[in-house]
């Protein structure tokens, strides 16, 4: 089989016939019951959450939402969310550790939604304060990329004990063009930005960025085989050591340093 | 010793802004952006890089910024050498840095360490916009992050100023990273009882904006800096019109609830050892007085 390309990892991540979340749900879970609003201004439909049994397991559930068609993707925002939905996120994250619900993040975005209003309501806020709680969530959390992982739109959603990419999705600091926008003012040079990015599953595997790729041949099963064994092995541990092992999995990433003792 | 007390001897005499001499050469001055007269240089530096005509604050050097807070000769420098690893090997990465640290005479984009202000010792950080805008890669995550434990064990306030064009591209998901690492350094910092003081300068935006920034106990803006999460050019190509003045800048953030003071340049010490010090008299007795008179 030919290489595939960095910038075919990123067509296929972005395909309109890759599962959307409501497809992971129904696939993975029982029950599934959505949640909605951030009890503060308003409810942003382009994050999705709720509670559902995951082998009869209760099990807390958020992730990006995009559409299937033009119609619904103009509802969803095209899966970018604004500050309510990473408050409604947060709201859903708590409540779950208030019930000691394993929480699974499934994530698909281009980015935090840049406009105006987004930015008056505290975007950098709502994504900051996310992964500041996430951190100290006394409960198991599982993010799993499923299509595009960009910027911090993204990772809102994935200061998790385990980090999952299928195989052909991507996750990066922002999106392709963007980034060519950024370094050589050039949208167009998309392709050529996905090569240096280093953001397939594959690359990032190889920095240990994620901690396992899923194989999209028998996807929904490789999935559920992983979730599973994951979200045992953490109900394993004890609050301090879950919250520990965490603060240790993003403190080391430092590209090479040793923490630091000052 | 009440709160008066303590700070009716704490009133810093700060210069009047600096005067102004007419007929300045070219060379001697710069042009300020905002109300466009001419400005000595030499003076803009004795005055805090504030301008004397319209109050603007200009860029701010790293070491001015630290002498400004700073009680002379009590600053104490953290991981001074730190450079990046180039984590991704980026093409053409390790030019990007060596033209960078010559630009700012600086190894990466923040300075970290501690300073003392009068009876007070804070951890402190300070970021350099001048090297690679400021941006976030390992080595900035790095040294906050060490340096918000070091704040965390010794018991000490942690001040740290921003400015930042956001995550460093060339590091890739690795920069990306460094969001959630110090956003996990600083929640630990505060469960456990830390008082973290956040002060955004301009400009303050992207990855830096939607971590550490804005998880400030107390968040202070100077003036008119640009804050945001997303630029003004990425907005205004979004949703196809430009935006109207001010909007993005550190008092519309105010009026948005978003930040809890904006403070000119000159009283930012005053503020801030103030802020460190009611932190401190917690459990300050109240010795006259009780409830049933």
């Amino acid at each position: 089989m030919a290489e595939i390309t960095s910038y075919e990892r990123v067509e296929r991540a972005r395909s309109k016939d890759r599962p959307l979340i409501t497809d992971y749900i129904k696939a993975l879970f029982d029950d599934f019951i959505e949640l909605k609003g951030d009890r503060l201004a308003k409810e942003d439909p382009s994050i999705l959450g709720g509670i559902a049994l995951f082998h009869g397991m209760p099990v807390t559930v958020i992730g990006h939402r995009k559409g299937r068609t033009t119609e619904e993707n103009i509802k969803y925002n095209f899966g970018m969310a604004s500050p309510e939905g990473y408050r409604k996120s947060l709201r859903l994250m708590k409540q779950a550790e208030r019930f000691k619900r394993p929480i699974i993040t499934f994530i698909d975005t281009p980015g935090a939604y840049p406009g105006m209003e987004a930015e008056s309501s505290g975007q950098a806020n709502a994504i900051a304060e996310n992964m500041a709680a996430m951190s100290t969530l006394k409960t198991p959390v599982i993010a799993v990329v499923t299509g595009e992982g960009s910027s911090g739109g993204a990772l809102a959603l994935a200061v998790a004990d385990r980090v999952f990419m299928l195989e052909n999705a991507v996750y990066s600091i922002l999106s392709p063009e963007g980034f060519a926008s950024i370094m050589w003012k050039d949208p167009s040079r998309a392709a050529e930005a996905s090569e240096v990015m280093k953001l397939t599953a594959q690359d990032l595997y190889e920095y240990k960025l994620i901690d396992r790729i899923i194989p999209e041949k028998g996807l929904y099963k490789n999935l559920d085989k992983s979730l599973k064994a994951s979200i045992l092995k953490l109900k394993s541990y004890d609050d301090e050591e879950l919250i520990g092992r965490r603060y240790k999995k993003f403190r080391t990433i430092d590209g090479e340093y040793k923490p630091a003792v000052l | 010793m009440g709160i008066q007390d303590i700070f009716a001897d704490n009133k810093i005499k700060y210069k009047k802004l600096v005067g102004l001499r007419k007929n300045i050469t070219p060379q001697e001055s710069i042009v300020c952006p905002k109300c466009k007269n001419a400005v000595e240089e030499k003076l803009l530096a004795k005055n805090k890089y504030i301008c004397g005509y319209c109050g603007h604050h200009f860029k701010m050097p790293v070491m001015d910024r630290i002498k400004m807070l700073c009680d002379e000769g009590r600053f104490i420098e953290f991981q001074k050498d730190l450079t990046t690893k180039d984590p991704i090997q980026f093409p053409d990465y390790d030019k990007k840095l060596h033209d960078a640290a010559e630009k700012s005479k600086s190894k990466e984009a923040v300075v970290t360490g501690v300073i003392g202000i009068k009876d007070i010792t804070a951890a402190i950080a300070v970021m350099n916009s001048d090297f690679l805008m400021g941006s976030m890669g390992t080595v900035v995550g790095e040294k906050i992050t060490a340096l918000t434990e070091y704040a965390g064990k010794k018991g000490l306030p942690l001040v740290i100023f921003t400015a930042s064009g956001g995550a460093r591209m060339q590091e890739g998901l690795f920069s990306l990273m460094q969001m959630a690492k110090t956003s996990a350094a600083i929640e630990k910092y505060k469960e456990k009882g830390g008082i973290y003081i956040s002060c955004l300068t301009n400009p303050t935006t992207g990855g830096v904006s939607a971590s550490f920034a804005t998880l400030g106990d107390i968040i202070i803006a100077e003036p008119e800096a640009l804050i945001c999460f997303a630029g003004p050019r990425v907005i205004e190509q979004t949703i196809g019109r430009s935006l109207p003045p001010g909007f993005q800048r550190s008092e519309f953030l105010s009026e948005h609830g978003m930040i809890d003071i904006v403070c000119e340049r000159n009283k930012l010490r005053d503020l801030i050892y103030k802020i460190i010090k009611i932190h401190t008299l917690n459990n300050a007795e109240i010795k006259k007085g009780n409830e049933n008179g």
